[in-house]
């Protein structure tokens, strides 16, 4: 297949993105002047299926904003929240900014991968936990704090890790 | 909707943690889930004080936990000030900005109605306002609060500027991880386009404005005032070349004006109570000539973190042992951040600099977002550092080379000092990066911001870098280990004689850096090569 990097490859976007998805899209692109503005809002919602994008899904968003692959997989690739491969049911990022530096990251992060038994950027055997690091949540009163999906928490002490994992099943 | 009556609860009063059980069920009822001590955060001291007139961005907090829907927040003099701006015009509106002469509160500084003033004219098309909300500085937990407990100022905020600029259409541009606070403003607005203050002929002016919220996914950069425009447009988040400035050619191309969170959220108080008294709130401390009152807040190593809104000229000594309940654990204070991790640290000797823009850049640093970082006593200065240039090397986006290449050297120095192999030279090494990635050698301020706590650490913490280079042993033969045997005892035969000199001299004489070794090792009693003869091989 000829590789054409300044046009996405025409796809059938409705046989990769659900109604719902292609519906959703389209009221973002309606909040911009120009249909690309929406390429994150567009990633954004079309992980919330698996947890992450995978290639098909990139070009037919291209296909959708009509603009080139490339640059949707620029801004794919650019985003720490963007996933581009598998992750767990649950994503854990931990902050390990400065704030919860001083507070107690270190000890926290360390609890987090021996009781998962994995390291920051992996995902555990049953699928259930992606562990990453995120810088600043904005939450340095609290420190150390953790994101998990959606929900902040801190500050959370080593001692209460298997409790919050609890409520992730 | 919640009401704290006891919402002004004594000083000494510690902050109570919150279970994790707790944490949980506030987020699935819809409520700041970490609210660790709501009961007094920002509203500080007496609460007769927590008026419009005192404390201009946070007293409505004084009456509820969080102003979360439209009657209630109109109840206390919401939307007050927009009204006062639609009587004026623009221009008027924006002249009162520039008199006010609000410094942004992103960091820079810089006279919001000036900023405004860059506008190009109105030509009919499309002129934006975006409120940079992408708070992601470590340290930094001011716009949040304002966000999620006051949205509705945010909003009146950005609509009276919007009429002063001329602004159609808006966005608040916010962070991906600030979720309960995207949540709370969209559903702010749409009670807004529902009641006629938004949308077309506001209030039934001529005055129309759109405003989306849009969020971010993670990156640093997007705090940028051009990157932000990228990242908005959809593009990566790359800062742009300037000039053209945004006011000149921003979103789209458009005239378009960028403004802090907390900037915006000053406009309605101005619009109410008018620019004399807004000028005159530094007054109540007298030490500084910053006017308006500011989100001051504190974190680190301290008994009580928080937020507190006070008239600029507070000291970091009064609102670090005040408010902020003083040292953790009793401890010395060794250091502190004025603003975020992209400021000069600042020591003991700065304690009782005036907390204001023009103050804190005298003391040798930046008051940045005005968020107090802690470090105590305990710390040590190399892996505190390695943190923070770790934090700047991933979000640097990587656009130009100084920064790209630069952070992680940095980084690969400091991990090496920090793991007991760093090499003569390398703390010169980063004091080179400070020079090599400043403003001017780079296109943007990342790296810079990069590299202020880096240069006020090496100004001020020298030593404990230099502790931790370690010299490579050298290697020696039988026949060299005799000769520096002997040199030994000629040198504290030359020491016993109550003659130093001489015995720099014979050191010198030897033109062998063994034997420089040799005097320095056996003056400190250090366990080098030559202080213990034995261990030559």
């Amino acid at each position: 297949m000829k590789i054409v990097t300044d046009k996405a490859p025409t796809v059938d976007v409705a046989s990769i993105l659900t109604a719902q998805e292609i519906e959703g899209i389209h009221e973002y692109i309606h909040h911009y002047p120009h249909a690309r503005a929406a390429s994150l809002d567009a990633l954004k919602l079309v992980q919330k299926r698996n947890g992450w994008v995978n290639d098909a899904q990139v070009n037919a968003i291209a296909n959708l904003l009509d603009v080139p692959v490339t640059d949707i997989e620029g801004v794919a690739t650019f985003f720490n929240r963007i996933y581009r491969s598998p992750v767990g049911r649950h994503v854990i990022l931990v902050c390990d900014s400065i704030a919860c530096y001083l507070t107690g990251y270190e000890e926290l992060a360390a609890e987090l991968k021996t009781t998962l038994g994995i390291e920051f950027g992996q995902t555990t055997a049953d699928g259930r936990f992606t562990l990453l690091p995120i810088c600043c949540l904005g939450n340095c009163d609290k420190g150390p704090s953790v994101l998990i999906d959606e929900d902040t928490f801190g500050p959370v002490s080593p001692s209460e890790v298997a409790e919050l994992l609890e409520y992730y099943p | 909707m919640s009401h704290n009556e006891d919402v002004l609860t004594a000083q000494s009063d510690q902050p109570k943690k919150l279970s994790i059980a707790e944490q949980f069920a506030r987020r699935k009822q819809g409520q700041a889930p970490s609210q660790l001590n709501s009961q007094r955060v920002p509203i500080y001291g007496d609460k007769a004080t927590a008026t419009i007139e005192t404390k201009p961005l946070t007293w409505r907090l004084a009456h509820h936990d969080a102003i979360l829907d439209l009657a209630t927040y109109q109840s206390l003099r919401g939307f007050e000030g927009l009204k006062t701006a639609l009587e004026k015009a623009p221009k008027e509106v924006g002249d009162m900005i520039k008199a006010a002469n609000v410094r942004g509160r992103g960091g820079a500084g810089f006279n919001a109605g000036l900023k405004w003033t860059f506008m190009t004219p109105p030509d009919g098309g499309p002129r934006y306002l975006i409120c940079n909300a992408d708070e992601m500085e470590p340290g930094t937990f001011k716009d949040r609060l304002l966000m999620e407990r006051l949205p509705f100022q945010l909003i009146e905020g950005m609509l009276i500027t919007a009429h002063a600029i001329g602004a159609t259409d808006g966005y608040i541009f916010i962070r991906g991880e600030y979720i309960l606070a995207a949540e709370r403003l969209m559903a702010a607005i749409d009670e807004c386009l529902a009641n006629n203050l938004m949308g077309d002929n506001i209030l039934g002016s001529e005055f129309s404005f759109n405003l989306h919220v849009h969020t971010g996914a993670g990156r640093y950069i997007c705090g940028e005032e051009t990157a932000l425009i990228n990242c908005l447009e959809g593009r990566r988040a790359n800062p742009r070349t300037k000039p053209p400035f945004p006011q000149v050619s921003g979103a789209w191309g458009r005239p378009t004006v960028v403004n802090n969170v907390e900037t915006l959220s000053n406009m309605p108080a101005i619009m109410i109570n008018d620019v004399e008294w807004y000028q005159s709130l530094p007054n109540e401390k007298g030490n500084s000539t910053t006017p308006g009152t500011k989100i001051f807040g504190c974190s680190g190593l301290v008994n009580d973190p928080g937020l507190w809104e006070l008239p600029f000229g507070y000291t970091a000594r009064e609102i670090i042992e005040d408010f902020a309940g003083g040292m953790k654990d009793g401890k010395r204070l060794k250091a502190w951040l004025p603003g975020g991790a992209s400021t000069d640290f600042l020591t003991t000797e700065h304690l009782d600099v005036a907390m204001d823009f023009d103050s804190i850049q005298k003391a040798g640093s930046r008051m940045g977002t005005g968020l107090i970082m802690v470090v105590d006593e305990s710390q040590d200065m190399v892996p505190l550092l390695k943190n923070l240039e770790i934090f700047f090397q991933r979000e640097s986006c990587g656009f130009c080379t100084p920064c790209r290449d630069g952070l992680p050297w940095g980084v690969k120095l400091l991990t090496a000092i920090d793991d007991g192999q760093g090499q003569q030279g390398d703390v010169e090494k980063l004091e080179g990066l400070t020079r090599d990635l400043w403003l001017g050698k780079t296109f943007c301020a990342h790296a810079p911001g990069a590299m202020e706590p880096l240069m006020s650490a090496l100004k001020y913490f020298r030593h404990e870098f230099d502790s931790k280079i370690v010299v490579p042993a050298i290697e020696v033969d039988a026949e060299t280990s005799q000769w520096a045997e002997s040199e030994i005892k000629k040198v504290m035969s030359s020491m016993g004689s109550g003659s130093p000199a001489a015995s720099s001299n014979s050191s010198a004489d030897t033109g062998s850096n063994v034997n420089s070794d040799t005097t320095a090792g056996a003056e400190a009693g250090h366990k080098t090569l030559t202080s213990n003869p034995s261990d030559v091989k």
